[in-house]
């Protein structure tokens, strides 16, 4: 049976992480080559590099730097941010990207799917969708949950898998950064609907909300960035915590 | 000098620096001559696998391959079109190992997604290609298609239905998983290689 996957996430900023502390060990924490080795080492099943750089020279740096992760990185990585077109994709891949998330540009042009999908395979791309809920559905929105869209989340996945997306990389925008927990039912009824792997995003504070997730979630995997970047914990404690927990981990 | 089969089946450059990782020689070639040569063969790809094999016949490849008396490895479709068949596209492969590829049928109640996404673990591993590793170990696999077990079956992994994780006939050895992207468990497969 194919373990439970987790995955932290790091925020790139003109070719440097944004967040983090200083861990102990670790030269530049602002290096993400370094800080994805680490967590590598630690036991981290993937990584995905997000990039939020808001120009075109920050995003050159990204690519540069993706060059260097695919130099040194031994496991598969994702990055995304910003990827808007099979041109953006067919830089990343030629840098040495596993795979690259779409979002926003996804919603805005469903076609470009098809194409990466198309041109790369369907294991190339992860759609991500940030999802909120209003009344009794739940809806989709874009640009990091500014924008509230008609698009319907299950609908939208589905399309999205039909398409070709390899993975769903699902958010829920009221639960982000609440460190509450997920939305298990959520993620179950989404499940259900799908034969693609699906992600769970945004809510996590301990080891039990993952467990959640991946057991009752019936989620594959399972991204994170803030309980291990501000050193709440390992990959590495947080996965002997999910074994204890009867979780199928690598370790 | 290894030769890495440049056949234009996607990207090749994880595996290129997996091998840099390990500080092994490799050359990237569709060049007949320089992989009868060679003195180890890599059989990679992604992709759909009747392209994958339309374009080794196009190189003129296919008995170059079957022909090869150098330790051999494909990897993921690299493995699978060393087998008999494969269902994706229906074609006739090289038909090195004994075995039939077959999609994997999702079962989401039952937790089995296609594509098989992620790490899993390996057993009744046989041969050089393992030494050092356990049964139980974990490699990395990203596949919706899979050969079936055989007798040339040298491990086993598991998604819905048991499948062959590695094959070796000879001097022919196939990775269903990525060694390039298994962590330090891939780059002892791949050391293991180059000793072989």
């Amino acid at each position: 049976m194919v373990a439970k996957r987790i995955i932290p996430c790091l925020d790139v900023k003109d070719g440097r992480t944004v967040k983090g502390v200083n861990f102990v060990g670790l030269r530049d924490v602002g290096d993400a080559v370094e800080l994805g080795e680490m967590y590598a080492r630690q036991g981290a099943d993937e990584l995905v590099y997000l990039d939020i750089s808001a120009t075109v020279e920050g995003r050159g740096t990204f690519v540069n730097l993706v060059r260097r992760i695919s130099e040194r990185i031994n496991i598969p990585f994702t990055v995304g941010g910003g990827i808007s077109s099979l041109d953006d994709a067919a830089r990343l891949l030629d840098a040495g990207a596993d795979k690259i998330s779409i979002n926003s540009a996804a919603v805005r042009q469903p076609l470009l799917i098809d194409q990466i999908a198309g041109k790369y395979g369907s294991q190339f791309v992860v759609l991500a969708i940030d999802a909120k809920s209003v009344g009794d559905r739940w809806l989709i929105t874009t640009h990091g949950g500014r924008q509230l869209t008609e698009k319907e989340l299950f609908a939208w996945a589905v399309e999205g898998q039909e398409r070709g997306a390899g993975e769903i990389l699902l958010t829920s925008m009221d639960h982000d950064g609440t460190k509450a927990g997920y939305p298990c039912e959520l993620f179950a009824r989404l499940s259900e609907k799908l034969s693609i792997p699906i992600i769970a995003s945004g809510g996590a504070g301990s080891a039990e909300d993952i467990a959640a997730v991946l057991s009752d979630g019936r989620a594959d995997a399972a991204l994170a960035a803030s309980i291990f970047h501000f050193g709440e914990m390992t990959v590495g404690q947080l996965k002997s915590q999910l074994r204890d927990m009867n979780i199928n981990v690598r370790l | 000098m290894i030769a890495i089969i440049d056949y234009d089946t996607g990207n090749l450059r994880s595996v290129c620096n997996a091998l840099d990782r390990i500080g092994a020689q490799y050359c990237l070639t569709d060049d007949p001559s320089l992989i009868a040569q060679a003195d180890r063969v890599l059989l990679p790809g992604v992709g759909e696998a009747s392209s994958a094999m339309q374009k080794l016949q196009e190189r003129g490849l296919c008995d170059v391959i079957r022909n090869l008396k150098v330790p051999v490895l494909g990897i993921c479709i690299g493995m699978q079109l060393m087998c008999r068949h494969s269902e994706e596209g229906n074609v006739d492969c090289l038909g090195i190992f004994d075995a039939d590829v077959r999609k994997f049928e999702a079962d989401p109640a039952a937790g089995v997604k296609v594509p098989h996404m992620g790490w899993n673990s390996l057993v009744d591993l046989k041969t050089g290609l393992f030494d050092g590793l356990a049964d139980g170990d974990f490699v990395y696999f990203v596949h919706s298609f899979a050969a079936d077990v055989c007798e040339d079956t040298v491990a086993v992994s598991e998604n819905g239905r048991r499948f062959s994780a590695a094959m070796r006939k000879g001097n022919f050895y196939g990775a269903q998983f990525h060694p390039e992207k298994s962590g330090e468990v891939g780059e002892k497969i791949l050391r293991n290689f180059m000793n072989l």
